[in-house]
């Protein structure tokens, strides 16, 4: 489980985040959705260490992030932001490698191997894998830090924007891929999404978010609703029944 | 909940094999040439009278000094490519050098008896407190574009440079400035290079912190994420380049340039896999600055020619090539 306890952030005047009490159960696929500036990333970058709260108190499987030994917690918690750009020269394989890095230290052993394989056959890179990261399309190199991610082999993943950039049938096939891994690996899958109609057709909890709070948590049922949307996005929303899962349409108000 | 139990049911992929060792033993062999060469080449007829000594007191020191210093520089180079997350910096784009030489001159000035060891380390001493400057103001600077971090160093190169200067000209030492920093290793002879075994150690710690250096190169969240101590890596590692520009610095002066061609060189024939690279980048260091040393011996004896004017021609043209492939790829 992951909670948040009165977590607050500001930078310079700018009130960013909270104070958010929030409870995040462990397993299943769950999506931070909102407005731009909502909090999401802040947020989420948080509960990932990358960034210091001003206040409160961030726990992922009981541990405290804060005080948590760096190289326990970097083996129970992944987070991938959503900017990437690496100066460095290596390949598909050589980056995934560095994912096991909280478990070997470097030496990379014969679990860190088959972790990698997994890794890279989960998100179909092993034609790719000796390729340069600088020879491969934007949404080949995202799914390359994806699998990064996937071997340091963590219960938590958080994923800022995994979808960024990502043309229609492979952010499909990312979202697929997500879901797996927590319906196969049993991860408990963070991410933040743009289009709430990904958090709808994927997502088990949706936490929806507006200028730094938690406004609603629920089911993608509890949350797709005419008035729940267009208050947290600020627009006109309708909501009509999808194939399977709710549908929010709002293009044209 | 492991990956790796279910590793069997996915194809594993085609691993690499052990590299091959065999390109490396021809660039040691050719560095080794190289090495050689230096020994046997100079004014002096070692077949004349004396010649044995003269060998023992100035072309084995010369030549130590060359392979100690070449890959000292060439390898802190590497380092602060990493720190930084950039190409183009290396100690003399930095300002670490430069730091190095206000030390040293400082160290003249206020302790005019001091040893060598002594000046050693008040110019490590400084090129370390200079490059946690830079890197305090590379954190602060906003736009961190592949150009602006060397401008960055170099600019604070530049003032602390006129700072020495200044200071050269109010204690007349003005004239010791320009044969001190004006790298070359004419002066080098027994006695004297002795300090540059430090310099060894460097190379060696930074092959130990290889991996961690690696996971420092994808940039503080990338490490942090993977359990990596960045601001302890960050502090290590700068401590390594200071004590190499340091040391370096004080012995034979700056050599330009050598940090930043041979890692890029490299990196651009093999990729980034800093482990298997950092052999590379040591010979590299050594062959160039050994090659350019021989130059500068040869092209107008018996007068030598500094090995910084040379490494100074080679090197800028290669940064500028640099500059340009870098644009191209955008």
């Amino acid at each position: 489980m992951i909670t948040l306890d009165g977590v607050a952030k500001t930078y310079g005047d700018v009130h960013a985040l909270g104070p958010v009490d929030l409870e995040i159960p462990t397993g299943g696929v769950t999506a931070l959705v909102g407005p731009n500036g909502a909090g999401k990333s802040t947020m989420l970058t948080i509960v990932g260490r990358l960034l210091g709260a001003d206040a409160g108190r961030v726990t992922v499987g009981g541990l405290d992030v804060v005080t948590a030994r760096p190289r326990e917690l970097a083996k129970r918690l992944a987070i991938l932001r959503q900017e990437n750009h690496f100066v460095a020269r290596l390949t598909v394989r050589q980056l995934v490698q560095l994912g096991r890095f909280p478990h070997s230290q470097g030496r990379i052993t014969r679990d860190d191997e088959a972790a990698v394989d997994t890794a890279l056959g989960f998100l179909d890179l092993v034609d790719l894998q000796h390729r340069f990261l600088d020879e491969l399309s934007g949404g080949q190199r995202q799914r390359a830090y994806v699998a990064m991610v996937l071997a340091q082999d963590t219960e938590y993943v958080l994923l800022d924007e995994p979808l960024n950039n990502l043309d229609m049938q492979h952010a499909v096939s990312m979202m697929a891929r997500l879901r797996r891994a927590a319906d196969e690996l049993g991860k408990t899958v963070v991410l933040v999404v743009h289009d709430i109609n990904f958090a709808s057709a994927y997502a088990d909890q949706v936490v929806a978010m507006t200028e730094g709070r938690v406004r609603y948590v629920g089911t993608p049922r509890e949350v797709m609703t005419d008035a729940v949307l267009s208050d947290v996005f600020a627009t006109p929303v309708t909501v009509v029944e999808g194939p399977g899962y709710p549908l929010a349409v709002y293009y044209r108000a | 909940m492991t990956l790796a139990t279910d590793a069997a049911t996915v194809a594993p992929g085609t691993r690499p094999g052990r590299r091959p060792v065999v390109p490396l033993a021809l660039a040691g062999l050719l560095t080794l040439a190289l090495v050689v060469a230096s020994l046997f080449v100079g004014v002096y007829d070692l077949r004349a009278d004396g010649g044995g000594d003269m060998f023992l007191i100035t072309r084995v020191p010369r030549t130590l000094a060359l392979v100690l210093a070449g890959s000292a520089m060439a390898v802190s180079g590497l380092v602060l490519q990493q720190l930084t997350q950039n190409r183009f910096v290396e100690p003399t784009t930095s300002g670490t050098s430069e730091w190095a030489a206000l030390g040293l001159l400082l160290s003249v000035i206020l302790l005019p008896s001091a040893g060598i060891a002594t000046r050693m380390v008040i110019a490590s001493l400084a090129a370390f407190a200079g490059t946690m400057v830079f890197m305090a103001v590379l954190r602060r600077v906003q736009v961190r574009s592949t150009l602006v971090v060397p401008v960055v160093g170099i600019m604070l190169g530049a003032v602390v440079s006129s700072l020495t200067t200044l200071l050269a000209i109010s204690t007349n030492y003005l004239q010791l400035l320009g044969t001190w920093f004006m790298g070359s290793f004419t002066g080098v002879v027994r006695g004297q290079y002795e300090v540059l075994w430090v310099v060894a150690a460097v190379c060696a710690a930074t092959f130990v912190l290889a991996d961690r250096l690696t996971v420092a190169g994808l940039g503080r969240d990338v490490a942090t994420n993977l359990g990596l101590g960045y601001d302890r890596l960050v502090l290590l590692g700068t401590a390594l380049v200071a004590v190499a520009s340091g040391v370096t610095t004080v012995v034979v002066g700056f050599l330009p340039f050598l940090g930043l061609v041979v890692p890029n060189v490299v990196a651009l024939l093999r990729g980034d896999d800093l482990r298997s690279n950092l052999p590379w980048v040591c010979l590299g260091g050594v062959a160039l600055v050994t090659a350019c040393d021989l130059v500068g011996r040869t092209v107008r004896m018996p007068f030598e020619v500094p090995v910084a004017m040379v490494l100074g021609l080679v090197g800028a043209a290669a940064f500028v090539a640099l500059v340009l492939r870098v644009q191209r790829r955008g």
